[in-house]
């Protein structure tokens, strides 16, 4: 739209048509106080704080809802226009509690910011306020309703914005109240979005309520260790006794990938992290079958030693890896390269939630889509999955694009599942019917063509001039080569691969596969990996996982090292299978896995530790240290130590202390000054110079870059935290659509995570309060 | 679908929902036409209507509990709401609101023991010209007195008397 | 029943077919009934506001806008359908005329409605009373059948190859309601909050579509103005301020009811003469012109023609036509509280100037009036309403501030008499204001 020229408090404005005034003034820097305008949900003009002058007005108007208009002449401050915000503040303070010193808002409440700002000191009110006990409306969810200055925004946010619809109003007047769908508590996602766009201490959450002060926490934005969406999630965190806590998760800074949202897991399942039974202590089997206590050096002596002499004498291929879909991209490039170049194996793999080395080969250089595209999407194809449950911060863009910029959404789905009541158009299909329906997209002759829904569907699609193709794990080898076939014949197409964990993507991407090197490069193809790392690979494939397990049950895996991952519940293994198998477990709690290892480490978690991820978008992710608990190491490090004690050659594995390796500017250690100091006595020790460390992460980074040229982003805005879209240069490889099928979709839901859900105990509230509550027999 | 309400008023209500451009507009008269017949607004009734006009229970007691006249507990067979607003209040709405507390032996917003009675002070009623007046659900008694509201009381006591024995 | 009041001074339009049965459709046709309608129907939109403008018709619900003007806002052209709402939904304390008006001339109502609908060629129209006027819903109903029996309502009225439609409905208790975008809320099922306007009715109202909202009033006076003529109907008033207008005389008075005068009537005639002046030979104290919103006058200035124009320039309102008459007895502290008490409890909560501010004054007025207050209480009472004024969402907020600050700066004295822990000094509160018997 053209642009209006508009004068505000003296200054001449420049922006466009139809913009609201509120927000014409924030983009210039003029700051217009608001408790009830929230950018992108419906406008209230309720709390009448944002009051400005305009000239040829008789009243005050508000800036959230005048548009600018041409030559338009105001004011946003004056003695005026205090004296009504003044005015405003003191009728809430009226019937306010007062608590702050108490309340979980105190110290970042905007109620607070504008009484300082106003100075409604003097307090007027001197009639007996209404006290109200505070509610809890769900595990997470508390309700402290004197301190609720009706601002709607949480009624907004959870119906327009999430499309719950689980508060309301109720009563009128002074009477007036926000009210939860189910009479006294909540039925809901428990995103807990309410909370954190709560302007004051009125929705306080579960899980930190009555906690801390807000500056007694370090807050550290990082990147949400659940789904594969790669949300930002800021972490505050308190020193305690045996390391630095995490205290609470939120999205106060708004500046990642994920905007305003948020949901469950990321706001509140950090709380495994602060668990009593976390593992702190190595483990080693002792000969009375007992897994007991142990130095590090001892354990780390024990497994080094028994892993080389079972690589020695059996050879590598008699050992298996199993690597993560939460560990960093250094820690899952490491794990490939300890596995390829020290064990001597192209045993490796892991768990596999999409199919990503085929949708690598399908894109071939076609251009994939980042979380970000979505929403500024003006159509979207979404095929399989259900985002509501597995990917609710995409399904949160996507409700956002369809909502501000009628975005249009189509759905093919085996399932009702919840963002259809965002869809322009949808298509119910059999479970099985995925790729018949791409067939009749594509023009060819398929089951689907005679009915009347899947032709306005397909006739609307193909109109459309720019789509984002979305596809979940129903998705795979050849249906995703036909997919990115038909979706190649549209204009302005941008495709994006469903998978389910942190950093599954990045697992896949840095080679934990046992036929594929990182960025997907084919074993034929290991020249330039080989020159790199200064070793001979393997050059047959190796075992993949259910292999590597058939291998253990006869006898044929001597040794196994699984890192982050429980593959025996994962798989229902058989625990007897691994009776043969020297077991080495990296892992935070001792799993089903761990409980039959012979080694075991205790080891860190996403949020205790710094690298970088990559989402299932191909947005690679700075995460960054926040929490710390005393006695566990990142699984880098631990790899780095294994690798140490079966005496490999350190440098080798890690390019630390070398000319153009860049540092990371301390982003690895973290806060904690004293992890600095253990690195550099580790160093001493082995007779290195303390200064890089291998245990840095960031030592493999330039590599990876160097070696996996779809990672070859911008080093100095990734360590600035800014999200960057991985290059359109991931490998072809040939085989990658006729490759054995071993995806194994999670089938997460909002409220659980894999194994490390099981370990949060809010998950696990929210899911038992959802449970139908029993009723006496009739 | 099987229904809480009459036969009649289902009819009613099935009629009522195609009457305007959308569902929702039948909301208000819904709720009206459903308490006069139930007594009050139930969570039976209310989950009934949600789904007749196609909101959530929680936007359809939002509305409820907007309106004065819709109520979600029992009142008496007979709410006797006095108007107490400036032009009743001038001509003694106070004094006959005091009367029918004595009388009835309840408080403001009481109801009898035996349920036949309940009282409430109401904002104006709009009569008032002939204040000061009240209404028994909803029939208007105007130019009131203590004597005269003692009649009017009597009447409905006797009306109900009269269908008891019937 | 609600009866009209007669007095040799009114004039009675709108009033025409009270008391003579016109609830009945066949009596209704024997008085020229449905006969504007048929006008209208051959002047077409535009003469149906030509002759509009030509009345001076101002809106009877509060605000006095002119009715001609406010039809020719709604667009010609309009992708969404066009509806006419009749507000029906009086509720401002000391107004009882629709009512009259729903009971003895329904048909007047439906009459409007149709040339209202003709005017913008809306094809539907509402008819919205408020819940406690149940009894007035059934009459309506009946109304509204009989019109379509007839062929006045339904498909091709009249003969004429239009369509339009009436349904009727009642609120359910809620003086907000009455603001019309708020009324719009409620007709779609929601509570009644009102809408941030711009835009107005006339352009996005009911379900989208443009909107013509007026009083059940002004609406009923519709099909006179046709009948006598819109210059005929014009000359009645005042300059600017046409006809008639059914005022409800109450409190303290003789002869309290519901007449029909024209504007500009003189308020002490009106007092006096009309309504026989006050009972027991008191003194006058003030009059609340037009509804419990209108800042109150004193006893020195009620000899004012009773119109939008001068009443506006005495700093008060013609409002909603409800003249109340408090007498020198009266309280003006309990007055003011029992306004503030109505706000209090109709506010609809959105905003917090409104929700707050009469919460708050309705303490402080309580307080006030039972002793308890201090000075600065005083000041404080008319800091509230003068930071309400004029920055509420709505003008429910106004409403409840411009007569607290005429009831503080006018008879500022009797509040000071409640200080100092004296209470109301008339000891009245909960004594007859009035010996009825
Ligand atoms: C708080 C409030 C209450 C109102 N109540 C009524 C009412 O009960 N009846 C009415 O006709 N207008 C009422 N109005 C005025 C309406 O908003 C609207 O102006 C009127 O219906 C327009 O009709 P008119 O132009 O015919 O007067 C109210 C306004 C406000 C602000
Ligand atoms: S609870 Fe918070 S967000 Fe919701 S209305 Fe109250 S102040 Fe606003
Ligand atoms: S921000 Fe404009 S009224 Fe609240």
């Amino acid at each position: 739209m053209a642009d209006v020229t508009l004068t505000v408090d003296g200054k001449k404005l420049s922006t466009p048509a139809g913009t609201l005034l509120i927000e014409a003034c924030r983009s210039h820097g003029i700051e217009v106080p608001a408790f009830c305008y929230y950018p992108g949900l419906s406008l209230q003009a309720a709390c009448r704080m944002c009051v400005v002058r305009i000239e040829k007005m008789p009243k005050l108007q508000t800036a959230c809802t005048t548009t600018v208009a041409e030559g338009m002449i105001v004011a946003t401050e004056s003695p005026e226009i205090a004296q009504a915000r003044k005015a405003t503040i003191e009728m809430l303070l009226g019937n306010h509690p007062l608590d702050c010193p108490v309340c979980d808002a105190g110290g970042e409440c905007e109620l607070q910011d504008m009484t300082f700002k106003y100075g409604a000191h003097e307090s007027k009110f001197v009639e007996i306020k209404q006290h109200r006990d505070e509610q809890q409306w769900s595990p997470v969810v508390f309700f402290d309703r004197p301190r609720c200055i009706l601002c709607y925004r949480c009624v907004r946010v959870c119906g327009e914005g999430m499309d719950v619809w689980a508060l309301g109003v109720q009563n009128r007047g002074a009477g007036s109240v926000i009210a939860p769908n189910r009479q006294d508590h909540l039925d809901c996602e428990e995103c807990g979005m309410c909370i954190d766009i709560c302007p004051v201490g009125a929705l306080t959450s579960g899980a930190y309520r009555y906690k801390t002060r807000p500056w007694e926490m370090s807050h550290v934005g990082t990147v949400c260790t659940h789904c594969g969406d790669g949300c930002k999630t800021t972490l505050g965190v308190r020193r305690s006794n045996d390391g630095m806590d995490i205290v609470r998760g939120d999205n106060r800074d708004k500046s990642g990938i994920n905007g305003d949202f948020l949901c469950i897991k990321g706001r509140y399942a950090f709380d495994f992290a602060n668990r009593e039974d976390r593992l702190t202590q190595p483990l080693v089997r002792k000969a009375n079958g007992q897994l007991e206590p142990a130095s590090w050096d001892q354990a780390m002596d024990f497994a080094g030693q028994r892993l080389r002499e079972i690589r020695d004498s059996k050879g590598g291929s008699a050992i298996g890896v199993i690597g993560s879909n939460r560990t960093t991209n250094e820690e899952a490039y490491l794990l490939q390269k300890f596995a390829r170049t020290v064990l001597a194996t192209n045993n490796i793999d892991h768990h596999r939630t999409a199919d990503y080395p085929a949708f690598a080969a399908a894109l071939n250089g076609k251009v994939e889509a980042s979380l970000r595209d979505f929403a500024g999407a003006k159509a979207i194809l979404l095929l399989g999955n259900d985002p509501t449950e597995q990917h609710p911060g995409l399904a949160w863009q996507i409700r956002t694009s369809v909502r501000l910029q009628g975005a249009r959404l189509y759905v093919a789905n085996h399932r009702p599942i919840k963002l259809r009541r965002q869809a322009t158009a949808s298509v119910e299909i059999p479970e099985d019917g995925y790729p018949s329906l791409i067939a009749f997209l594509a023009g060819k002759p398929a089951a689907v063509a005679g009915d009347q829904n899947a032709a306005a569907f397909r006739e609307a699609l193909l109109k459309e001039e720019s789509l984002l193709i979305v596809f979940g794990s129903e998705f795979r080898g050849r249906d995703i080569e036909a997919l990115v076939q038909f979706g190649s014949t549209l204009p302005n197409v941008k495709f994006a691969c469903l998978g389910d964990y942190a950093n599954s993507r990045g697992a896949a991407d840095m080679g934990l596969h046992p036929d594929l090197l990182p960025g997907y490069a084919p074993l034929s193809a290991s020249g330039p990996f080989a020159a790199a790392w200064g070793a001979a690979l393997p050059a047959q494939p190796g075992l993949d996982l259910p292999q590597m397990f058939d291998a253990a049950e006869r006898g044929d895996l001597a040794a196994l090292y699984v890192v982050g991952a429980n593959p025996v519940a994962r798989y229902h293994a058989n625990p007897s299978i691994l009776r043969n198998t020297f077991l080495v477990v990296q892992d935070m709690f001792l799993t089903e896995t761990a409980r039959l290892a012979d080694v075991v480490f205790p080891a860190a978690n996403l949020y205790e530790k710094a690298g970088t991820v990559t989402n299932t978008f191909g947005d690679l992710q700075l995460v960054k240290k926040a929490a710390d608990r005393a006695g566990v190491r990142p699984d880098f490090e631990l790899i780095v130590r294994l690798a140490a004690a079966m005496r490999a050659d350190i440098k080798r594995l890690v390019s630390f202390g070398q000319r153009g390796v860049q540092a990371d500017f301390g982003q690895a250690r973290g806060a904690q000054s004293g992890e600095a100091d253990r690195h550099g006595v580790w160093l001493s020790a082995q007779h290195q110079e303390p200064r890089l460390s291998p245990f840095e992460p960031f030592a493999i980074l330039d590599e990876i870059q160097r070696l996996v040229p779809a990672y070859n982003v911008p080093r100095l805005d990734l360590l600035a935290g800014n999200d960057q879209h991985l290059r359109p240069a991931l490998v072809q490889i040939a085989n990658a659509a006729s490759r054995r099928n071993l995806v194994t979709p999670s089938n997460d839901t909002l409220f659980t995570s894999g194994s490390l859900g099981s370990y949060s105990s809010t998950l696990r509230s929210v899911l038992e309060a959802r449970q139908p509550v029993e009723t006496a027999a009739d | 679908m099987t229904t809480l309400f009459s036969p009649a008023l289902a009819a009613r209500f099935d009629k009522l929902v195609t009457l305007y451009p959308i569902k929702r507009s039948a909301l208000v008269p819904m709720l009206l036409y459903a308490q006069d017949e139930v007594g009050y607004l139930s969570d039976p009734v209310i989950a009934e209507i949600a789904e007749r006009v196609g909101v959530t229970e929680l936007e359809v007691r939002n509305v409820i509990s907007y309106y004065s006249l819709l109520r979600t507990k029992p009142a008496g067979k007979y709410h006797v709401q006095v108007c107490t607003n400036i032009s009743c209040m001038l001509r003694g709405g106070n004094e006959i609101l005091d009367h029918c507390k004595k009388k009835l032996g309840i408080p403001n917003k009481g109801t009898t023991a035996d349920g036949l009675f309940s009282l409430e002070e109401v904002e104006c009623i709009g009569a008032c010209s002939w204040a000061p007046a009240a209404q028994v659900n909803y029939d208007f008694h105007e130019n009131l007195t203590p004597e005269s509201i003692d009649k009017v009381l009597g009447e409905y006591r006797a009306k109900a008397e009269k269908g008891a024995a019937k | 029943m609600a009866t009209l009041s007669t007095h040799p001074d009114c004039v009675p339009v709108v009033s025409y077919r009270f008391g003579k049965g016109a609830t009945n459709i066949d009596k209704y046709l024997e008085l020229q009934g449905y006969e504007s309608a048929r006008k209208a129907l051959t002047l077409g939109p535009d003469g149906i506001i030509a002759e509009m403008k030509v009345s001076n018709l101002r809106g009877r619900g509060g605000a006095g806008f002119p009715t001609g003007l406010k039809w020719s806002f709604v667009p010609k052209q309009s992708d969404k359908p066009k509806y006419v709402l009749v507000n029906g939904d009086e509720s401002e304390p000391g107004t009882c005329k629709d009512r009259l008006i729903f009971e003895q001339d329904p048909h007047a109502v439906i009459e409007g409605t149709i040339i209202a609908g003709l005017s913008v060629q809306a094809k539907m129209g509402f008819i919205y009373l408020r819940g406690e006027y149940r009894y007035l819903l059934t009459i309506m109903e009946r109304a509204v059948a009989d019109a379509y029996a007839k062929g006045f309502l339904g498909k091709n009225i009249f003969g004429s190859g239009l369509d339009f439609d009436i349904v009727t409905q009642t609120g359910a208790g809620a003086y907000e309601v009455g603001e019309e975008s708020a009324l719009m809320e409620s007709l779609e099922g929601k509570r009644g909050i009102p809408r941030i306007r711009p835009p107005f009715p006339a352009v996005v109202g009911l379900y989208g579509g443009p909107t013509i909202i007026n009083n059940a009033e002004t609406i009923a006076t519709v099909p006179h103005i046709f009948r006598l003529g819109g210059a005929e109907y014009a000359k009645i008033g005042t300059e600017r301020n046409g006809g008639t207008r059914l005022f409800c005389l109450s409190g303290h008075i003789e002869r309290p009811g519901v007449y029909e005068l024209p504007m500009g009537y003189n308020l002490k005639k009106m007092i006096y003469e009309v309504g026989g002046g006050i009972p027991g030979g008191k003194k006058l104290k003030a009059v609340v012109p037009g509804g419990a919103s209108t800042p109150a006058l004193t006893a020195d200035e009620i000899d004012i023609g009773m119109d939008f124009d001068q009443l506006g320039k005495a700093g008060s309102m013609l409002g909603s036509g409800g003249v109340v008459v408090l007498d020198e007895t009266t309280c003006m502290v309990e007055f003011a509280l029992r306004t503030m008490k109505f706000y209090a409890h109709e506010s609809c909560g959105w905003c917090i100037p409104c929700r707050e501010g009469t919460d708050w004054l309705k303490k402080s007025l309580t307080r006030l009036h039972e002793g308890g207050a201090v000075d600065k209480d005083i000041d404080n009472i008319r800091y509230l309403a003068e930071n309400m004024l004029g920055r509420t969402f709505c003008p429910l907020g106004d409403a409840a501030a411009m007569p607290t600050i005429a009831f503080v700066k006018k008879w500022r004295k009797e509040f000071e008499d409640h200080l100092e822990g004296k209470g109301c000094p008339y000891h009245r509160s909960h004594e007859p204001a009035l010996a009825l018997v």
